[in-house]
C-alpha cells in the first residue's frame, strides 16, 4: 500500500509537472508575438489591449479547452479499455461521440437558431446527442438484472456507432453544400472556443464524473481480470460497471460538446501511460487524465503554429503525431 | 409560288438545324452558369438546372437534376441534352456523358475576371457570342465604375466572413487573398486582412482576427443562413474581441443575398453593395 502511494505521488508529480509546464508555456507561444508586460499592464483598458485579448480571449480558453478535452478523452479511454477488457476501446466505442456528432450535424444542417447562456446551438445539440446516446447505453446495460457481458456491450456499442453514423451521413447528404463542409470540419475537432463559456458549461459534468471515477480504480483493476474474479473478491461488479459506463460517457460527451470529436487521444494516451506506470488503475486513471491534457495542449500548439498563420484541425495532428509515436513505443517495448 | 417559297424556307431551316452544331438543349448544374445564360438572353436554351438554382425566377420553373455531389445522371441522359455544364470535379458524371456521346462544358470557380471569361466562352459555345460579349463588357464597365468611384478613398482593412457558428466565434471562415470574393472586396475599395493567404477561404481563429485588426467586418448571409431570428444577439458574440477596431467602432455589417456567393452576372450588384458599406458617403452608386 505504502509502495503504491509512493508511486502515485511520483506519477502524479511527474505527469502533473508536465501538464503545468504545458499550461504555462502554451499561452506564451503562438502565431503572433505578444508582450507579457503589455498583457498584464493594468493601465491599458482591456478592451484596447490587443496583447491581453490575444492572451485571455484567443489563447487561454483554447488551452484550457485542450486540457479539459484531452484529459477527459484519455480518462474515458482508460476506463473503457478496462471495463470492456479490450485494448482497442476508445471513448467512442459505445457510440457516445457518434451521438454527439449526430446532434451537432442536426444543429448545423437545420440551422438551429438558439443559444443558452452563450453556448451555441451546435454545442448544446451535441451535448444532447451524447446524453441521448448515454441513455440508450445505460438502458442496454441495465436491461437485464445481471448486467451485460462485455461482448454484448461491445457489440451494442459498435451497432450504436454504425446507427448514429448512418443517420449523420443521411443528414449530411440532405444538407446544403456549404453546410456539408461545416459538418465535415466539425468532425475534425477544433479547440478555438473563443470564450470560457463552453468550458464552464462542460465542467460540472466532468466534475460529477470525476467523483464517480474516484471510486473506480480498485474495482477496475479486478474487473479487467474478469468479472467473476472481481465478484469473488467482493466487488459489486454490476454497480462498478454502471458507474464506469456513466462516468466515462459523461466526460466523453462533455469533451465532444467543447471541441467536436478529437481522434486518437482516448486510444493512445492510456496505452502510453500504462507503458510508463504499469496497469494499476490507481495510477493509470489520474496519469491518463494528466497526460491526455498535456498531449492535447501540445498537439494544439503544433496545429496552430506549424503552418502559421493557417491552422490545422487538431484531430489531424493528434493522429499524425500520436500514431507514429505510439508505434515507436510499441516496437521499442517488444 | 408562295407555297413553294415557304417549303423552301422550311427546308433551309431544317437543313440549317441539322448542320448547326450549336447546342439547343442545355443542362446547367452550376447556378452561376445558369445565371449567365439567362443574363445573355439564352434562357430558352436551358432544359434543366441544378437543385441549388434559385435565380432568376424562371430558372426555378425548370426541372432539377441534382447538383455538385449528387447529379442525377440517368435523368440528365433521359432529357437528351446536347450540352451539359458540369463542375470540374464531377469526373464520374463526365465519364457517363462521354459514354453517352453528350458534349459538356467544364466550369470551375476562380477569380473575378474568370466570370467574364466564362460568360464569353459559354456564349460562344451556345451561339450567343455577341450577346455574351455585350454582357461581359457591360459588367466589366460597371465593375470599373465601382473601382473608379472608390479610387483614392482610404481603404479600410476588411474581413469578409462567409461562415460562422451562430452566437459564437467558432468556425469562422473568411475570404483569403484569392478568388472572386477577394477580387470583389478589392473592387469595392477594401483591403483584405488575409490578403497574404493565397487561398479562397481561410478559417480565421480568434487569434488571427485579433492580430489582423480589421477596421470593418462584413458577414455574408445567404441560403439558409440568411434566415436569422435574432441578428443583434448573434452579432454580440463579436464583443469578446473588443480590441479589434471593427468591434470598437461598431463596423460589423451583415449583407444578405445569394449574389455574394454565386460568381455570376450579379457580382456587379454585390460589388456595389459592398462598396456602399465600405464607403458609405454615397459616392459608390
Amino acid at each position: 500500500m505504502q509502495h503504491v502511494r509512493g508511486r502515485l505521488i511520483v506519477a502524479v508529480a511527474g505527469f502533473g509537472g508536465l501538464l503545468l509546464a504545458a499550461l504555462v508555456a502554451a499561452p506564451l507561444l503562438g502565431t503572433t508575438s505578444i508582450s507579457l508586460m503589455r498583457v498584464f499592464d493594468r493601465s491599458i483598458p482591456f478592451a484596447d489591449n490587443a496583447d491581453a485579448q490575444i492572451f485571455f480571449v484567443a489563447r487561454l480558453p483554447r488551452i484550457l479547452a485542450a486540457a479539459l478535452v484531452g484529459g477527459s478523452l484519455a480518462l474515458a479511454g482508460a476506463i473503457f479499455q478496462a471495463l470492456l477488457r479490450n485494448p482497442l476501446a476508445t471513448p467512442d466505442t459505445l457510440g457516445v461521440s457518434s451521438g454527439a456528432a449526430l446532434g451537432a450535424m442536426l444543429a448545423i444542417s437545420f440551422h438551429f437558431d438558439f443559444a443558452i447562456a452563450g453556448l451555441s446551438s451546435v454545442s448544446l445539440s451535441s451535448l444532447a446527442g451524447s446524453i441521448g446516446a448515454l441513455a440508450i447505453v445505460y438502458m442496454l446495460a441495465t436491461a437485464r438484472r445481471r448486467g451485460l457481458s462485455t461482448t454484448v456491450l461491445l457489440l451494442a456499442g459498435v451497432t450504436m456507432t454504425a446507427f448514429f453514423s448512418a443517420l449523420t451521413l443521411a443528414v449530411q447528404y440532405m444538407t446544403d453544400f456549404a453546410d456539408t463542409f461545416r459538418t465535415v470540419r466539425w468532425l475534425m475537432g477544433a479547440l478555438d472556443v473563443g470564450s470560457f463559456t463552453p468550458i464552464l458549461a462542460a465542467l460540472p459534468l466532468i466534475a460529477i464524473a470525476c467523483v464517480m471515477v474516484a471510486t473506480l480504480p480498485r474495482p477496475l483493476d479486478l474487473i479487467s481480470l474478469g468479472a467473476d474474479a472481481a465478484a469473488a473478491r467482493g466487488v459489486d461488479v454490476q454497480r462498478a460497471e454502471r458507474l464506469a459506463l456513466i462516468s466515462a460517457s459523461l466526460v466523453t460527451g462533455a469533451a465532444v460538446s467543447i471541441s467536436g470529436p478529437v481522434a486518437f487521444v482516448g486510444l493512445v494516451v492510456p496505452h502510453i501511460v500504462r507503458l510508463v506506470v504499469g496497469s494499476d488503475h490507481r495510477l493509470v486513471l489520474p496519469a491518463s487524465a494528466l497526460f491526455g491534457a498535456t498531449f492535447l495542449i501540445g498537439c494544439d500548439l503544433i496545429a496552430r503554429t506549424l503552418f502559421a498563420p493557417i491552422e490545422l484541425p487538431v484531430g489531424i495532428v493528434t493522429a499524425v503525431i500520436g500514431g507514429p509515436f505510439f508505434l515507436w513505443l510499441l516496437v521499442r517495448r517488444t | 409560288m408562295k407555297r413553294l417559297l415557304l417549303i423552301l424556307a422550311a427546308a433551309c431551316i431544317a437543313l440549317g438545324a441539322a448542320a448547326d452544331p450549336v447546342p439547343r438543349r442545355v443542362v446547367s448544374l452550376i447556378p452561376a452558369a445558369t445565371e449567365m445564360i439567362f443574363a445573355m438572353g439564352a434562357g430558352s436554351r436551358l432544359i434543366a438546372v441544378s437543385s441549388y438554382d434559385k435565380f432568376p425566377p424562371e430558372a426555378t420553373k425548370l426541372p432539377k437534376v441534382g447538383a455538385l455531389l449528387d447529379p442525377d445522371t440517368e435523368r440528365i441522359l433521359s432529357m437528351r441534352p446536347d450540352l451539359v455544364i458540369v463542375y470540374g470535379t464531377q469526373t464520374e458524371l463526365r465519364r457517363g456523358l462521354d459514354r453517352a456521346g453528350i458534349a459538356y462544358y467544364t466550369y470551375e470557380h476562380r477569380a473575378m475576371p474568370d466570370i467574364m471569361a466564362t460568360i464569353r466562352s459559354i456564349g460562344a459555345r451556345i451561339g450567343y457570342a455577341a450577346q455574351a460579349n455585350a454582357l461581359a463588357a457591360s459588367m466589366e464597365q460597371a465593375l470599373a465604375g465601382v473601382r473608379t468611384a472608390v479610387a483614392g478613398k482610404r481603404r479600410p482593412r476588411t474581413m469578409l466572413v462567409f461562415e460562422r457558428d451562430r452566437s459564437s466565434l467558432q468556425n469562422i471562415y473568411a475570404s483569403g487573398g484569392y478568388g472572386f470574393l477577394a477580387d470583389l472586396l478589392d473592387t469595392a475599395g477594401g483591403d483584405n486582412v488575409f490578403s497574404d493567404l493565397k487561398q479562397q477561404s481561410v478559417q480565421a481563429s480568434t487569434e488571427m482576427i485579433l492580430a489582423g485588426r480589421p477596421d470593418v467586418i462584413i458577414e455574408l448571409r445567404y441560403g439558409q443562413s440568411a434566415k436569422d431570428s435574432n441578428p443583434s444577439r448573434d452579432l454580440r458574440a463579436w464583443d469578446a474581441l473588443g480590441s479589434v477596431p471593427a468591434v470598437k467602432a461598431k463596423q460589423i455589417h451583415v449583407l444578405v443575398g445569394d449574389e455574394f456567393v454565386v460568381p455570376g452576372p450579379r457580382i456587379v450588384d454585390a460589388a456595389r453593395r459592398l462598396a456602399q458599406i465600405l464607403h458609405p458617403e454615397g459616392e459608390a452608386r
